[in-house]
């Protein structure tokens, strides 16, 4: 009786042994190896392993030679790909948006370029577990509201600090390009004699947004002058200092503009600024794809799973437009934010595959969660695929990512395992058992 | 003459048949849902799935459609949709249910059409979440180009809205987020949510008892003068008597326990808790009473009662014997409720025909309709949709939808039609801006100027 006992117990306690291991390594050395590795930089291949050193990628390859004291990772039948990165979120901004004391997306005022994302974001929020058990290893972070909302923050979803998780911190200064915005179309019709009509109102604010856009953007360079010309009376202005790294084409503007009017507004901005522009949200950039190639542009796309833009698109619009931007040369990130999915980022691979079906090449909507949204944030040598050097940020499936039946099995961001249990997991094992 | 008939054919079947014919769907992968999944034929005649097999014989005169390398599945059934109706929440009182989407049913809404194309033949329309008790739903199919009495669903089980928790508060709380109240509104606490319950059930008990009595009178053929109808009343008393399901929006674990107690107290059943997003903490308890749950995939933290979502609570209530649909709740996520269906096997395993009958033959019993629609069986009205790929593929495109047989849905179609209609629209707005261009060039008389620019006057 007592032998019949034990046996299952050290098998227990090897898991638990193994398991403890998993999760306390450090970035240590790991190799990976019997899996089918797609670094996307390069073609699948075949029962190849990965070598992982001091939270990068060491080496990758048919035949890696065993280091000493490395933990190998067995990985048969199984797959490796670089873990994907969501280019439009909120993730530790915001808990429970209903709730105004959850959320600390945005803050009063127009012009806010001195407040960081960064600062805010909860590295124990709930949403970081739940979204990398879908094989999300970094996302974009940014602050809202006004018209420069703030700082962006590209970050790994592990770590205990923001100092752990930042991939780069500021990774863009964002802005929310001015647009004539009514309260609805229906207040828009409206025209009450006598009085100023919503369309007219709203075409006012605009035009006033965009003087006072230009007059910042004015008064910060001439700001930086000054801090160059070092005379006397010269005082620290925080919002202006911000300002130093996007006008000397450091830190890239993201820029929000949805529709054709508004984007086209905004490329003209940047050129005329001589900023860095990342379109974001651009919903229309279909019809401006000619101009963003021109001007070397990348978009982050708006959700491919949304509702066409207009009530007379074609109903698969939306699916169609990653397609129609890949033959046009423009390059392009998939993301998240949307209606309904801002708290569900962990659905970023559904986006890119929603494309496939409507002209896009499979291969381009894996490298747009994952390379190209690492070369648009400038981190094209660090993140985004499976190359030695890069973070060690890598997924492990029993399948396509992109298909919703695959499970994603293990993940390693900066070369250390990373737990993939979360809330939703531990609520599912806890009522499945009542 | 038969020589004439011949040569018209073609020209027949490229357009968009009626139903009195037969039409066979062949070389496809049939995923009946409720018969298990095989290579082979689907026969239709007169808008009806007259057999469905693997060797299906074909009559002289059908018209054959070759899905060779696709999918055909039944018709999907979104359980929770506001598409094709010009409003959804009557608000100002507490009690709504004298209103319906009958009343409201607007077919030229596109998302009727955008729906269909993501493969959704039947869709239950409901009244928003406002009110403790709320609107009558309507059940439709997404017969697009058909007037609102052609959308009904005809001899579906007559439904009506109930919600409770945080939605119908807010319009109890003030400085509330959606829209302006003009004043606070009874209730503002989940208390209160339940008394309002309970106080128009009870007054529905005494306006039924009111009938009872007359009726008794007059089959005693004694004098009697009828009650006064009560419009309000009338639905609550069908719900009292099993002839309208009742379809309650609800999250938390406690208010789902709260309106199943209601239910017993009052003799009737929930048909359906809607959204449910923690019914899988009181699965045991709903599967005793026998309800069904209709629920989102995986949205949650979108509010305070949501927290506690987890995309597991389909597979969950599932696997302890609940009757459970996936719904939509918006006319972006009805175009892929299949994929919707897919995370239902990610998030707890569900097998493939588990995962499917969430958003076909499960839907169709929630709301009374299986005898018609949700899997493909001889006798079930023909609603089936063909993909290009396995329905639960993330690459899996929308290529045919029938409805009673008839093709409302044809990718190739509406791929041809498109040079054709941007060329209309274009003509449109060319003619639009040369009316505008002449009308610019005329002098404008001087009364008018004042108006022509509003922004001036103030």
């Amino acid at each position: 009786m007592k032998t019949r006992g034990e046996a299952p117990c050290a098998a227990c306690l090897a898991i638990f042994l193994s398991l403890a291991s998993l999760r306390a390594a450090g970035p240590d050395t790991i190799l990976l190896r019997g899996a089918t590795v797609h670094p996307v930089s390069g073609p699948d291949i075949a029962d190849a392993a990965v070598l992982m050193r001091d939270g990068k990628i060491a080496e990758v390859g048919p035949r890696i030679a065993v280091p000493k004291g490395a933990r190998i990772i067995e990985l048969k039948g199984l797959h490796v790909y670089p873990g994907m990165i969501d280019s439009d979120t909120e993730i530790g901004l915001t808990e429970i948006e209903a709730v105004r004391e959850m959320s600390d997306i945005s803050d009063i005022g127009l012009f806010k370029p001195q407040l960081r994302a960064a600062t805010a974001v909860n590295p124990a929020s709930e949403h970081i577990p739940v979204t990398r058990a879908n094989g999300i290893t970094s996302v974009i972070t940014s602050p809202g509201g006004g018209i420069v909302a703030g700082q962006s923050v590209l970050m790994h979803l592990s770590g205990w600090t923001m100092e752990d998780m930042a991939v780069r911190a500021p990774a863009a200064m964002r802005l929310e390009f001015p647009n004539i915005r009514t309260p609805n179309r229906f207040a828009a019709a409206a025209e009450t004699p006598g009085r100023t009509s919503a369309y007219a109102e709203a075409k006012k604010r605009y035009e006033q947004q965009m003087r006072d856009l230009n007059d910042f953007m004015e008064s910060a360079r001439r700001y930086r002058q000054a801090k160059a010309a070092a005379g006397t009376g010269f005082e620290t202005d925080l919002k202006f200092e911000a300002m130093i790294p996007v006008l000397d084409g450091e830190l890239p503007m993201l820029i929000r503009a949805e529709r054709e009017k508004t984007i086209k507004e905004a490329i003209a901005f940047a050129d005329k600024q001589k900023v860095h522009m990342i379109l974001e949200r651009g919903a229309e950039a279909w019809k401006v794809a000619a101009d963003l190639k021109a001007h070397n542009i990348p978009v982050i796309l708006p959700p491919t799973l949304r509702l066409p833009d207009e009530e007379d698109n074609p109903y698969d619009k939306p699916f169609s437009i990653p397609g129609e931007l890949f033959k046009a040369g423009v390059k392009f990130a998939f993301a998240s934010f949307g209606p309904g999915d801002e708290d569900n980022p962990r659905n970023l691979p559904y986006e890119a595959a929603a494309a496939v079906g409507f002209g896009l090449p499979p291969e381009e909507a894996l490298r747009a969660v994952t390379l190209y949204a690492a070369q648009i944030w400038g981190v094209g040598d660090e993140l985004g695929s499976i190359e030695k050097g890069k973070w060690a940020d890598l997924i492990v499936t029993d399948g396509d990512p992109l298909e919703t039946r695959t499970q994603i099995k293990q993940m390693f961001i900066k070369g250390a395992a990373v737990d993939l249990d979360n809330k939703h997991h531990r609520l599912y094992e806890k009522y499945l058992a009542r | 003459m038969k020589r004439f008939v011949l040569f018209l054919l073609p020209l027949l079947e490229a357009t968009l048949l009626p139903a009195a014919q037969t039409t066979v769907i062949r070389n496809a992968t049939v995923i009946t849902v409720t018969k298990g999944t095989f290579q082979g034929s689907i026969l239709i005649r007169d808008g009806k799935i007259v057999e469905a097999g693997e060797k299906v014989l074909v009559p002289d005169g059908a018209r054959v459609i070759d899905a060779g390398g696709q999918f055909v599945m039944p018709g999907i059934i979104d359980c929770h949709s506001h598409i094709a109706a010009d409003s959804i929440n009557e608000g100002a009182v507490a009690v709504s249910s004298m209103v319906g989407i009958e009343d409201v049913i607007n077919p030229d809404d596109i998302d009727i059409y955008r729906a269909l194309a993501g493969g959704v033949t039947t869709a239950n329309i409901l009244h928003g979440s406002a009110n403790p008790i709320g609107g009558k739903c309507q059940v439709m199919k997404m017969r697009w180009g058909k007037d609102a009495q052609g959308l009904i669903f005809e001899g579906a089980m007559p439904g009506i809205k109930f919600a409770l928790g945080e939605n119908v508060k807010r319009s109890g709380s003030p400085g509330n987020g959606f829209g302006a109240s003009p004043g606070l509104r009874y209730p503002a606490s989940r208390m209160g949510v339940e008394d309002v319950i309970r106080e128009a059930l009870t007054e529905a008990r005494a306006y039924q008892k009111e009938w009872r009595d007359y009726q008794a009178k007059v089959d005693r053929h004694e004098q009697a003068i009828p009650p006064r109808r009560d419009l309000k009343l009338e639905p609550l008393v069908e719900v009292l008597e099993g002839k309208r399901y009742v379809h309650a929006h609800c999250y938390r674990a406690d208010e789902i326990l709260m309106l199943l107690r209601v239910a017993d107290d009052f003799g009737f059943k929930i048909r359906t808790l809607q959204h449910g997003l923690e019914a899988y903490k009181v699965a045991r308890e709903i599967a005793a009473e026998g309800t069904g749950v209709s629920t989102f995939s995986d949205w949650w933290a979108y509010k305070a009662e949501a927290f506690d979502a987890i995309p597991y609570n389909a597979a969950i209530l599932v696997r302890k014997g609940v009757l459970v649909s996936l719904n939509s709740d918006s006319a972006e996520l009805m175009r892929h409720l299949n994929t919707e269906a897919a995370k239902a096997m990610k998030y707890g395993g569900l097998s493939e025909t588990e995962a499917l009958s969430l958003v076909t033959i499960n839907p169709a019993k929630q709301l009374g309709i299986e005898n018609r629609v949700g899997s493909i069986e001889p006798g079930k009205d023909a609603d089936l949709t063909i993909f290009d790929k396995h329905p639960l593929s993330n690459y899996a495109k929308v290529e045919k939808v029938f409805i009673d047989g008839d093709l409302y849905f044809d990718r190739e179609k509406d791929l041809e039609e498109r040079p054709g209609k941007e060329a209309r629209k274009k003509a449109l707005i060319d003619k639009e801006k040369a009316q505008e261009n002449k009308e610019r060039k005329k002098p404008e008389p001087a009364e008018d100027k004042k108006t022509e620019e509003p922004g001036g006057a103030q």
